[in-house]
């Protein structure tokens, strides 16, 4: 199975052996493979039930549960990483969230799309409305992005919030590109932190 | 009751000490199997029955003919796959399919009745753990119930944690709470008000308390059901007339059903092991028996565990199951949860539902 490329980075990433939290963990494709490739003990969230059957019944631990809510629930380091793909733009307070991976994981992995990608910048500069783009494929109205955020935006909350960028990976057109200038480049970012 | 139940029986070789501090001589376990028990014993997955329910898993019940509780889980090519696994499905303690429980002789010969001991869900799980030690079975593939079934699953879990490799509790919960006593306590007082009770001894008598097991039945049988289900089910429609009767006949098919439902119960169940297992029910709080954080109920545990329930399910509802979630979380267990959409209450986990068949599939494999 091919991984998302974000989710790929993650997962070339996480040291064999580790226990994860996969947060939002969608139909369990990054935690099957973690589990398969890489010996991880591999726990899951996800809010929407009908994914989290499904991982179920691939015989994934997965907990149907709001991440909002329900990351306060486990135990300070739990885990040796906690991954948050595509999910911390949907966060109530994504400042919140950010500090409680960093709670429960040693380390954490966040992915997010960049709304500072030049073609979002150029759809608002030149288009006028909230842009529509590959990254982000839903309109303002039904999107479940609360928080749009861009790298910059990124790296200056991991200050704020006293934690150390270890690694980034950026992504544009499913493949990954340098760092320079990524907050113009980089559909995608991944960062991993810890504190 | 006494109908010789044809599923072979356990007779414990030793006393099974209770939580009450008593001791049951002679324990005997009624137990059913399916499936064949591989050579290392590895495949024996164990399925605890509800408050009513029995050991006719996924076989005719000896009295009412009906199919097995959940034929539609275990069999070859189900779920509970029994072309893979030895499955193992036990009369609890307290009961009257077999195990030993109020209506059972004491050793003085005649029926125990209110001289039976008080048990509890550990006590009824003591006596499965003793029918495991019988079978040789040291460790189960998986432990397998909904309702008091997962109370006792949860139980096995925290109390005989190297018995089990997977937990499946489906529509419970780790404690009962107040709303449950409560519905519990109007069970037990209809039985107890029904003047053929007498005391708990009408073994020998012509009648039964019949007329109070069923109207407890009715009043529990209300909490199994969501309101949408049974507004969908009878509405106000009236039952066999085309007007009210200004009369107490079962005018409405809700009445008629219930009563229904109550006049069968009595058939198949015994009035005192209705009070026993409901007051084992009402003493069940995983936390309290271990220093009032459940957390600590699972520390270490190495077992993989599923949660399940239901969104119209009132009675054990998906609060609670969070709430042993979090708690397992907090242990660092292995588990996973989800909340079904059923329309049927907490009864759902009994019916055609094609998401929790998959669950329970792809946990128990």
């Amino acid at each position: 199975m091919s991984l998302r490329p974000d989710l790929a980075a993650i997962a070339a990433h996480v040291a064999p052996g580790s226990r994860v939290l996969d947060i939002g963990c969608g139909d369990g494709a990054l935690m099957a493979e973690l589990e398969a490739a890489s010996g991880c003990d591999a726990r899951g969230m996800e809010l929407d039930g009908a994914l989290v059957e499904r991982c179920v019944s691939r015989g994934l631990s997965v907990v149907q549960g709001d991440a909002n809510l329900d990351l306060a629930e486990y135990p300070d380091k739990a885990f040796d990483y906690a991954i948050l793909s595509q999910t911390l733009q949907t966060a109530t307070r994504p400042d919140l969230m950010l500090d409680e991976l960093l709670r429960v994981g040693r380390r954490a992995f966040v992915s997010f799309p960049n709304f500072a990608h030049w073609r979002t910048r150029a759809a608002l500069m030149f288009g006028g409305r909230m842009p529509v783009t590959r990254a982000l494929p839903v309109s303002w109205y039904e999107t479940q992005n609360i928080h749009h955020v861009t790298v910059e935006d990124f790296r200056d909350l991991a200050r704020l919030k006293g934690a150390r960028i270890e690694r980034a990976w950026f992504f544009s057109n499913e493949k990954q590109i340098g760092a320079p200038a990524a907050n113009w480049r980089a559909e995608f970012a991944v960062f991993e932190l810890s504190r | 009751m006494n109908a010789a139940p044809a599923s072979p029986v356990y007779r414990m070789p030793h006393p099974l000490p209770l939580d009450s501090g008593q001791v049951l001589e002679g324990c005997e376990i009624a137990y059913e199997t399916y499936g064949t028990l591989a050579p290392d014993k590895s495949n024996a997955v164990l399925v605890c029955h509800a408050l009513t329910g029995d050991q006719y898993l996924a076989s005719p019940h000896p009295i009412t003919g009906k199919p097995g509780w959940w034929e539609r889980m275990v069999g070859p090519g189900k779920p509970i796959d029994t072309d893979r696994h030895f499955v193992i499905c036990a009369n609890v303690i307290g009961s009257c399919m077999g195990s030993t429980g109020p209506a059972s002789p004491a050793p003085d010969g005649a029926p125990y009745a209110m001289r039976f001991p008080v048990i509890t869900i550990r006590d009824m799980v003591r006596g499965l753990v003793a029918l495991l030690d019988g079978l040789g079975i040291e460790r189960l593939h998986a432990v397998v119930g909904g309702s008091m079934g997962g109370m006792q699953a949860l139980s096995l879990a925290a109390n005989w944690p190297e018995r089990a490799s997977r937990v499946l509790v489906i529509a419970s919960t780790a404690r009962h709470s107040a709303q449950n006593i409560a519905f519990h306590e109007v069970g037990r007082q209809a039985i107890m008000a029904d003047p053929a009770w007498n005391e708990g001894d009408y073994y020998a008598a012509d009648a039964k308390p019949d007329n109070g097991l069923a109207v407890a039945r009715m009043a529990a049988h209300i909490t199994y059901l969501s309101e949408a289900g049974l507004t969908e089910k009878f509405g106000r429609r009236l039952q066999d007339r085309d007007a009210k009767g200004f009369g107490f006949d079962a005018e409405f098919q809700v009445e008629s059903y219930l009563r229904y439902q109550g006049s069968g119960f009595t058939r198949r169940f015994d009035a005192n092991s209705y009070l026993y297992i409901t007051r084992a029910m009402d003493y069940f709080d995983i936390a309290e028996e271990h220093g009032g954080k459940l957390a600590d109920a699972f520390a270490g545990t190495q077992a993989r565990f599923c949660i399940v329930s239901f969104d119209t399910d009132w009675l054990y509802p998906t609060s609670e199951s969070r709430h042993v979630v979090h708690a397992l979380n907090a242990a660092g267990a292995k588990v996973s949860f989800v909340e079904l959409s059923a329309p049927h209450g907490h009864d759902s986990f009994l019916l055609e539902h094609d998401q929790l068949d998959r669950v329970v599939k792809g946990f128990v494999e």
